[in-house]
Order: C-alpha cells, then structure tokens, then sequence
C-alpha cells in the first residue's frame, strides 16, 4: 500500500508530471529498446555487416 | 408388425424423417417392399413427384455440373481422364532447390564480405553484357567498399556530361552520384551485340524472377549438355533451369576466372554465391535495416497483443461471471 501511494503521489497526482512521466518513458524506452535490438541484431550476426569487415579495407591514411 | 402399420401416409414421414430407425432389422425388406407397393399404388406419391419433378433434374444437373467445375477450378483436371499436352513439363524450367544463403534467415542480414565479392565477379564478367541502371557509385559506399575505393572505381569510367559554355557536351571522370555504366548504348545494340537477345537489367533481377536468388544460382550453375532428343539452335545453350531449355547466354562462370583479394577460392559455385548475393542485394538494399526493423515490430505487436488480451478479459469479468435471475412478478390480483 505503502509503494502504491508514493507512487500515486510521485507520478499520478499531478497532470504535468503524469504526462512528463509518459513523454520521457517512451524516449527512454525508444532508445532503450533500439539498443538492446541492435545489440542482439549486431551478435547474431556477427562478422557479416559492413562495420565488422570496413578495417581490412579502410587505408591507414584517412583515419 | 411394422410393416402393417405402414400406410401411404407413413411413407412421408420415412421421406421427411431421415432419423427414421426401423426397430427389427430382419423386417427392413418385407417394410420396403410394402412401401413400393404402398407408392406405386398411389401415383401422386411425394417421393414419385419429388423424383419426377423437372426442378429436382435441373438442380441436379446444376449440382454436377457445379462440381465438376469446382473440382477443376481446383485441381486443374478431372481424375482418370487423361489428357494430351502440346508442352513438355520441362519446357517450364527446372524448379530450383532451395539453397542455404547466409541472408536466408528472418534475422540474417547480408554477408557484405560476399557482395564484395559478388561486385569483383559482377563487374569483371557480367557487366559485359549486362547493365544495373539502378545501382549508383554511391550505393557501395558503406556496404561492400569504403568512400576512397568507391572514388577510384567511379574515376576510372568517363561520363559525357554538360552542355558547357559553348553548348557543348563534353566527357569527365565518374562521381560518387553517377550510375553504373552501362554496357551498351540502347536496346537495339545490346541485341545486335548478342544475336538478338537482351541481357536483362540485373538491378531488380532477384526480385524479377520466380525461385529468386536460387534460381539464378541454378541458372549460372546449371549448364549441362543438351540431354539426348533436345535440339538445340546455333548460338544456344542449354540449362534445364531456364523456360524453355534454351538460353541466349553461354556459360560464363568457370573455376579461376576471377582473383578474389580476400584469397577465397575462386570455384565456380564460389563466384555464383557471391554474385547472387550481390545482387541480392542490389535488388532488396534495405533488407537489412528491414529484417532489423521487423524483431522490434514483431517484439512490440506480440506484447501489446498480449496487453490488449489481458486488458479484455480483465474489464470482461464481471460481465462473464455475473448470474442473472429471474424474478417472476407477484401477482397481486389474489
């Protein structure tokens, strides 16, 4: 009951920090999410994209 | 017993009443046979006029014919008849078997080692007759080579550009932002250059094509000798792959042919790998930022399809388990 209060009170009880709560939830969680696929998306497949391959091409010179 | 009970009019109720059970069953033929009787006695029977009836021989005759069209529809021909074609089935093409391409899978993107390679192959035997109108300098830039290399290639090709001042046009060296180069200047002497047929544009040629990227695979694999009784016209070739049997294009892929930088053995089925992959990729670039856009859509669809379910079945409980009662009036006349 405790938890439930404190958060109605952090979060609930006023609107303009109700809908800031959802509006930086879901930037979080876009970012959040993006990278975790990304990073399971980068390890399945694993030495077959562009970036795992681009050093043995790319010349010392333009670094 | 039974069968003294049956009456004209219990003929009806046997027609009517596909439940009707006969008690005995050693009785059955003597209670069929009064039926007849009972009916061929009375002409204005139902089951005589239902029998006789042209509404019954037309809907029947419908009903056939019905099926007999839907079962064709269906299935292309009626069983145990058969039938004489023009056309061999292997004038269709071979189909061909399903290779294990390392994009296969639903999270597999390219393997960009391979479109560069595939590009190598590209470029040093099929762009000889064959153009990919679609594809830019560009367009490699971050997928098989890096911007220098990309550079150096598109410099080497002359591109006619202008007009200049004078209103002329004149020739310079390829940029990023110019497109392949093609290998002949129109239609027409394309096909003059390869005794009347065109080589395709291979930008979409995986896309264009039924079997996709296995049956180019096969088609560049597949060449054989013509099997005996096929005939096969000057400047043909033969490969089971291909409609028809007989294709414009000679076999080009044989082991050797090209030097890969990478030290991959360079076996015919090596370069066909690698050069399907290429266009594979020519033809579908976004594969890989779509299969990776398709984990997240399926990963958000399946949660909140599970979301919605619960959030059903939680505001439809009380509706589900509610009893309703009935209270029947008082009558207060008494």
């Amino acid at each position: 009951m405790a938890i439930s209060t404190t958060i109605y009170n952090t979060f609930f009880r006023r609107n303009s920090v109700f809908v800031a709560t959802i509006f930086t939830g879901a930037f979080a969680f876009g970012i959040g999410f993006d990278t975790a696929v990304t990073t399971f998306y980068d390890r399945w497949n694993k030495g077959k994209q562009w970036k795992d391959i681009r050093d043995k091409y790319v010349q010392p010179a333009d670094e | 017993m039974l069968s003294r009970q049956l009456g004209a009019g219990a003929l009806r109720n046997a027609v009517s009443a596909p439940s009707f059970r006969l008690k005995n069953p050693l009785a059955a033929p003597r209670a069929f046979a009064q039926v007849r009787n009972a009916s061929s006695a009375s002409s204005s029977s139902p089951l005589e006029s239902f029998l006789n009836s042209r509404i019954t021989l037309v809907s029947v005759s419908l009903f056939t014919a019905g099926s007999v069209a839907w079962y064709t529809h269906l299935y292309g021909s009626l069983p145990f008849i058969s039938q004489v074609h023009a056309s061999h089935a292997s004038d269709e093409g071979l189909h061909p078997p399903a290779y294990p391409w390392s994009h296969g899978g639903p999270l597999d993107t390219f393997d960009h080692a391979s479109i560069r390679r595939g590009y190598q192959v590209y470029r040093e035997v099929c762009a000889a007759c064959h153009s990919l109108d679609r594809i830019a300098w560009r367009n490699l830039v971050g997928v098989s080579h890096t911007t220098d290399e990309v550079k150096a290639m598109a410099e080497e090709i002359e591109y006619q550009d202008g007009p200049n001042d004078q209103g002329e046009m004149f020739m310079r060296p390829g940029k990023l932002a110019d497109y392949m180069p093609p290998p002949y200047a129109n239609e027409e002497a394309a096909r003059a250059g390869n005794a009347g047929a065109l080589p395709p544009d291979l930008s979409l040629i995986v896309k264009a094509r039924h079997g996709g990227p296995d049956y180019i695979f096969a088609l560049l694999t597949g060449y054989v000798d013509a099997p005996a009784g096929v005939e096969v016209r000057e400047g043909m070739n033969y490969n089971p792959f291909f409609p028809g049997g007989a294709i414009g294009m000679a076999r080009v892929l044989f082991d050797g042919l090209v030097e890969f930088e990478d030290g991959t053995p360079a076996t015919t089925s090596q370069m066909a790998k690698d050069v399907v992959t290429f266009l594979h990729w020519s033809a579908e670039p976004e594969l890989d930022e779509r299969k990776k856009n398709g984990i997240k859509a399926v990963i958000l669809f399946s949660a909140l399809t599970l979301i919605s379910l619960y959030v059903k079945r939680f505001k439809w409980t009380p509706l589900k388990n509610r009893k309703i009662l009935y209270d029947p009036p008082v009558d207060k006349t008494h």
